[in-house]
């Protein structure tokens, strides 16, 4: 045993040996070619899956249950690579599908989006078969670097993560700490602009009332809310959303121009900050103007 | 091509093979030499076998005999199902080691160490970018035995690497690889009535099709390509994907907790799945190929037509079977072929750079090698034993002989001395000159100094004027003026 991790510690001191460094712009001309005949691509997403899941959900979601307010749609550039930064919420969030629901139907260029989710649905039976079909890929800094500069598409992250959708009803629509600024380092690296998007109406819509934690650990997911619907109506009452008014805000884009600047990490975080302050402000304005949760 | 004398290992096995072969057929290759400890599987035209243990402790002296300037190590087991975890521990980790021993050394003749590796080097974890490139490492260390031989593997070519500045080391790693003639544990998976999966997974698998791997060695024997390369075909397929070009359905069999147990109950009933497939089937792989086509190489296939081809060989397999009758490798008939002075056609007019004379030569450093090599087998076959036996009186004989040729040799330095201070320009080297054949005066000349194989040369003239003998006195002079 004590020899195993010798070797294995060895081999973490010690570097590749020096591949020639390719420039990563002549790297992006050898991206492997899109061979028509197929139904997935190379990150598991299925044309047909996730349009059977637009039609048979997002789009009844969008149009009639939530009756989807979209503002500054305009913000999301239609062509490059870019970043959408949002605020998350929900036992089952409903905003990310909202989101790319919300580019299709109204932006000039509809686009893809990409929406990032934790490793732990990758390992779960389930999730990990489904979830890449309808365009979701694992937060890990090399895919969202690979989308966002080798393929130019749009990723969506939620830099709160699971402290978002574990917290309860009573903290609504209050930001939670934006993790390490991981993605504006992403966004910096790649040279794409930031666009940050203020969600009202996903904390109605799935309120978390309470966690119960021994349930978590018996279950093995991420975590075991009490909702309107869950547990008493089984999984399915996950998805039971109370149709509450969404609005959804896109708000100007960040640009990083300059090279390099993701090595600076102070001023990664200062960014970081100012994009959560950005969107915490647009939340508050959002739920300043809206009178009714139902109505909007 | 700087490569012109290379050294295959594993030549008995699949890639090894199928290497040499294609090596083979250009024409600036001087020789091509495959060791391993079986026979070659393969028909070989003028690659030269030799037999040594599983270890390759003998190789250092094969490859400085052979001036060796290019290794291409093929014989890393990837695939568990092969053969037992100590065995492959064994060759992959030990064998490796043994294999960079032979090639260290400041005047080591070796110029180039080509390493072919998997991309199990990576593992399959839930926390896994969906691309993996050559300068990530694994997330976590290797859980399974296979994984943990080539993790160690190439840390023995980084620090040979990192020690040799001088020596270009390229290590490819090559994806799961299907194909009509190489056996794999996928392509066993891929061939039952249903393809097998874990409930609720649907992993990403990108493959290489087995004429890219030979296209990719070869590639680096051609070229200066130093440092680490992920080869694998363009585009990422779900498994899912994979059944449906196959033509087959998928069958979630295998429960997604209590996999291994499951995986153990499948193997009685005779489908194995490595534990290290078994990772995969959870939660995939891909790789970032980019690098190696920046580095000039061109894929023949994709994933996708990889595995329609498989698809397709799949279908057309039972008809086809056993049409062709399998090679076998026959010593006697290959050393026939390649040394008898009565072979007048050689298969391919094309192939043989080497003069007549030089391939004697080759032969002759070989057999001497072979025969010590062959002895350090720890074959545990029974028949092997025998042949083994026979090896040993063999080698003994020839050792014998070869002392016998010594005492000869000095008899004939000494009367060379005498000879010319008698200033006898040409006289008769040893008593029986004429009688020995042209075979045994060439395994003379290595012994003799350089002053010796003038004379000898002009007696040979004026006498026997065998052109083979002239010709191997030749390049044996002219190897010694180019070394002073």
């Amino acid at each position: 045993m004590a020899d195993r991790q010798r070797t294995t510690l060895s081999i973490r001191e010690r570097d590749a040996p020096t591949t020639a460094l390719v420039p990563a712009e002549e790297l992006k001309t050898h991206l492997p070619g899109v061979e028509p005949e197929r139904e997935l691509n190379d990150w598991g997403r299925s044309e047909r899956i996730e349009g059977l899941f637009d039609r048979a959900v997002a789009d009844f979601f969008y149009r009639y249950w939530f009756r989807a307010e979209v503002e500054g749609i305009e913000n999301v550039p239609a062509s490059g690579g870019a970043l959408l930064v949002s605020n998350h919420a929900g036992a089952l969030p409903p905003d990310a599908a909202m989101i790319s629901k919300a580019i299709r139907e109204e932006h000039a260029h509809p686009r893809p989006v990409n929406i990032t989710i934790e490793h732990f649905f990758k390992g779960y039976p389930g999730f990990s078969a489904l979830l890449p079909k309808i365009g979701c890929v694992p937060a890990h800094p090399a895919n969202v670097h690979r989308l966002l500069y080798d393929e130019e598409q749009l990723v969506l992250v939620f830099p709160e993560g699971r402290k978002a959708t574990e917290k309860l009803y009573k903290d609504r629509y209050r930001l939670r700490r934006f993790g390490r600024g991981g993605f504006v380092e992403a966004a910096m690296r790649a040279q794409t602009p930031i666009v940050p998007i203020c969600v009202v109406g996903a904390e109605e819509a799935a309120p978390v009332f309470a966690q119960v934690g021994i349930m978590q650990r018996l279950t093995g997911l991420l975590y075991f809310p009490i909702t309107p619907t869950f547990p008493h109506f089984g999984l399915l009452g996950m998805a039971g959303f109370l149709p509450a008014k969404f609005k959804l805000r896109f708000l100007e884009p960040i640009h990083f121009e300059e090279e390099g600047m993701h090595e600076d990490k102070a001023l990664v975080q200062t960014v970081a900050h100012e994009i959560r302050a950005r969107i915490q402000e647009g939340l508050w304005d959002m739920l300043a103007k809206r009178k009714s949760v139902w109505f909007g | 091509m700087d490569s012109k004398r290379i050294l295959v290992t594993g030549i008995s096995h699949y890639w090894g093979g199928r290497l040499a072969q294609a090596l083979e057929a250009f024409p600036e290759v001087e020789a091509v030499i495959g060791v391993d400890s079986q026979e070659p599987q393969v028909e070989l035209e003028r690659t030269e076998y030799v037999k040594v243990g599983a270890q390759h402790a003998l190789l250092r002296r094969v490859v400085e005999a052979a001036e060796i300037d290019t290794i291409v190590d093929t014989r890393l087991v990837v695939d568990s199902a092969v053969m037992p975890s100590s065995r492959a521990h064994e060759n992959n980790v030990m064998g490796t080691m043994n294999i960079l021993a032979a090639c260290t050394g400041a005047d080591s003749p070796v110029k180039k160490v080509i390493f072919k590796s998997s991309t199990h080097f990576y593992g399959c974890h839930q926390d896994d970018p969906a691309f993996f490139d050559e300068t990530m490492r694994r997330p976590h260390p290797p859980r399974t035995g296979i994984e943990r031989d080539i993790v160690e593997a190439e840390a023995s070519l980084n620090e040979f690497a990192e020690r040799h500045p001088d020596t270009a080391v390229t290590i490819l790693r090559f994806a799961n690889v299907l194909g009509p003639d190489v056996e794999t544990s996928h392509k066993k998976l891929f061939s039952l009535p249903v393809v097998p999966m874990i409930l609720g997974f649907d992993p990403r698998y990108q493959f290489v099709h087995e004429d890219d791997v030979v296209h990719a060695l070869e590639h680096a024997v051609k070229h200066r390509v130093d440092g680490t390369f992920n080869v694998a075909g363009d585009g990422v397929l779900a498994l899912s994907e994979v059944a449906g070009l196959l033509g087959k359905t998928y069958a979630p069999v295998l429960p997604p907790w209590g996999t291994g147990i499951a995986a153990a109950v499948v193997r009685r009933i005779g489908v194995e799945i490595p534990p290290e497939a078994l990772q995969q089937m959870r939660f995939g792989r891909g790789v970032d190929n980019r690098r190696y086509k920046a580095a000039g190489f061109h894929y023949q296939h994709t994933s996708r037509e990889t595995v329609m081809k498989l698809g397709e060989h799949l279908r057309l397999h039972p008809v086809v079977r056993g049409a062709q009758e399998p090679y076998r490798y026959e010593r006697e008939v290959e050393d026939f072929l390649r040394w008898s002075p009565h072979v007048k056609n050689t298969r391919d007019s094309s192939a043989p750079a080497l003069s007549r004379s030089q391939l004697a030569e080759l032969q002759r450093l070989l057999t001497s090698f072979a025969d010590t090599a062959g002895m350090d087998l720890g074959e545990d076959v029974p028949d092997r034993a025998a042949e083994a036996e026979r090896r040993a009186v063999a080698a003994e004989e020839a050792a014998r002989a070869a002392a016998e040729r010594a005492e000869r040799a000095e008899e004939a330095a000494e009367r060379h001395a005498r000879d010319e201070d008698e200033r006898v320009p040409a006289a008769r080297p040893v008593d029986h000159y004429v009688d020995l054949a042209a075979e045994e005066v060439i395994a003379l000349l290595a012994s003799l100094e350089h002053e010796d194989l003038q004379t000898l040369r002009v007696y040979e003239r004026d006498h026997a004027n065998r052109t083979r003998v002239l010709s191997a006195i030749d390049s044996v002079l002219n190897r010694r003026g180019s070394r002073v």
